[in-house]
């Protein structure tokens, strides 16, 4: 579904991925770990267009965003874009509108779909993410993992073939954590494909299909969760995530 | 001091008449230029922010120039002088407004400049990754926050202008500053001023108050 193949991103000068190449199945929910500074996150965007590579080849369904480092024209860009949906590490949420309106702006302005429908499924997704009560209240008088939900029915609303979570859980106290894996987990029932860029080990673990880890921009390990995170090399970071942070 | 209008309310009534002529040219010298200035700004604001520096520059050294120089100068200058480099001539009345509403655009300019880069960037990303068109995440995401965070240093600008608009008295339009000015050499005292004082603080009142109305309007989120 989505392919990418040998992308190379430096932030002046500085290589931050160095020849990257992975595939996104339909229906697979991908993880990717690493260390802050691996790169994983740096992927997630470029996967984007948040952050332009220097060179590779990004193709979702077989349509090119970018081919060879030379991008598709603008118009095309946002077309292969509206396949994926992105939940960001601080929600960005639209803090002038309230959640109902963070839902249907886009569906409204970019699908052009009309009010009545779009409001309508907004309100679905917001049951789905378990805030149906919080339809005409503004982000800033919600929780984060509140917020976080929003975001992630913000990002369904358009109806993306690929969902991608860039550490959606950080800025969240473990408690919030929760409700928002929860609702990942439940999007990962539905079969819907996911790519999750993460530092919750366990939650990788249960939820993933495959993981992927990355070290100093390149993949260094990727399959089954049981068999990466059996490899001598995840086992260093892990155990070293361990003292950092005091995950189990 | 001697009284001439104060003691007298026939005089004191004709001599308000005058002036609220005046202050009736003031109100328009003052409405058109922030209908003019207010664009204008936001466009010279996206000018400066230019990722091109042929952009960039030009309009970096006009905010210079109209902020490094005193207004009176420039009313005087494009009423004066640039009748002798252009084919066309100002009237005072335009001259005012067209000095006026470049001066405060490159004040609003700089105010906008910072509600627009006060925004985190995230808000264009989020508006980039839901398919919005960088115009439409602008007027449908940005636009409304630059609104709230500008209000304030915008209504001090709006104040300023409200005295700002006496300096059209160097070029003699009929104002309430070049009015009151007149009555007081004519009648040799100075109770015009008075009564023209009064006046811009009751205009300026009335301006405090529908910003302070436009502030509250734009507190429904936080």
């Amino acid at each position: 579904m989505l392919k990418a193949e040998n992308i190379i991103k430096s932030f002046d000068g500085l290589p931050v991925l160095r020849g990257i190449s992975m595939e996104i199945n339909q229906g697979e929910v991908v993880a990717i770990i690493g260390r802050s500074g691996s790169g994983k996150s740096t992927l997630l965007r470029c996967l984007n267009n948040l952050e332009k590579v220097d060179n590779g080849t990004i193709e979702i369904d077989g349509q090119a965003l970018v081919k060879n480092g030379v991008y598709a024209p603008a118009k095309e860009q946002r077309a292969v874009c509206l396949k994926m949906g992105y939940v960001f590490q601080n929600f960005n949420l639209f803090p002038h509108m309230n959640v109902l309106k963070n839902l249907t702006e886009a569906q409204r302005c970019v699908l052009g779909r009309e009010k009545e429908k779009a409001e309508k499924y907004a309100k679905e997704l917001l049951k789905k993410v378990g805030l149906e009560d919080k339809a005409l209240a503004y982000p800033g008088q919600l929780s984060g993992g509140q917020q976080q939900r929003v975001a992630i029915a913000r990002a369904l609303a358009m109806d993306p073939e690929i969902l991608c979570f860039d550490e959606p859980t950080s800025a969240l106290d473990p408690q919030l954590t929760q409700e928002v894996l929860s609702v990942i987990r439940a999007l990962s029932r539905e079969k819907r494909t996911m790519a999750v860029v993460t530092h919750e080990m366990a939650f990788a673990r249960e939820v993933a299909d495959r993981v992927v880890f990355m070290q100093e921009g390149v993949i260094v390990a990727e399959g089954a969760p049981d068999n990466v995170f059996n490899d001598p090399r995840v086992k260093v970071f892990i155990g070293k995530n361990d003292n950092d942070d005091g995950i189990d | 001091m001697v009284m001439k209008f104060f003691n007298n309310p026939e005089k004191l009534w004709n001599l308000v008449k005058i002036l609220l002529e005046g202050l009736s040219v003031t109100g328009q010298i003052f409405i058109l230029t922030l209908v003019f200035s207010i664009p204008l700004g936001m466009l010279v604001a996206v000018g400066r922010m230019s990722k091109k520096w042929i952009v960039r520059g030009p309009v970096s050294a006009y905010i210079y120039i109209m902020r490094g120089t005193p207004l009176m100068l420039q009313v005087m200058f494009i009423y004066f002088l640039l009748p002798r480099i252009l084919p066309f001539k100002f009237d005072r009345f335009p001259a005012a407004i067209f000095a006026f509403t470049i001066n405060y655009a490159a004040y609003f300019a700089e105010i906008f400049r910072g509600g627009i880069q006060g925004i985190p960037k995230g808000q264009w990303e989020a508006g980039q990754v839901l398919g919005m068109k960088k115009s439409q995440t602008f007027f449908r995401v940005l636009l409304p926050q630059v609104c709230k965070r500008v209000l304030l240093p915008v209504t001090n600008e709006v104040i300023t202008l409200v005295k700002d608009t006496a300096l059209a008295s160097t070029i003699a339009v009929t104002e309430l500053m070049s009015l009151a000015k007149k009555q007081v050499s004519s009648s040799s005292s100075i109770e015009p001023y008075v009564i023209a004082m009064v006046m811009y603080l009751i205009f300026n009142g009335v301006t405090e108050q529908l910003c302070r109305l436009a502030e509250r309007k734009l507190n429904y989120y936080q």
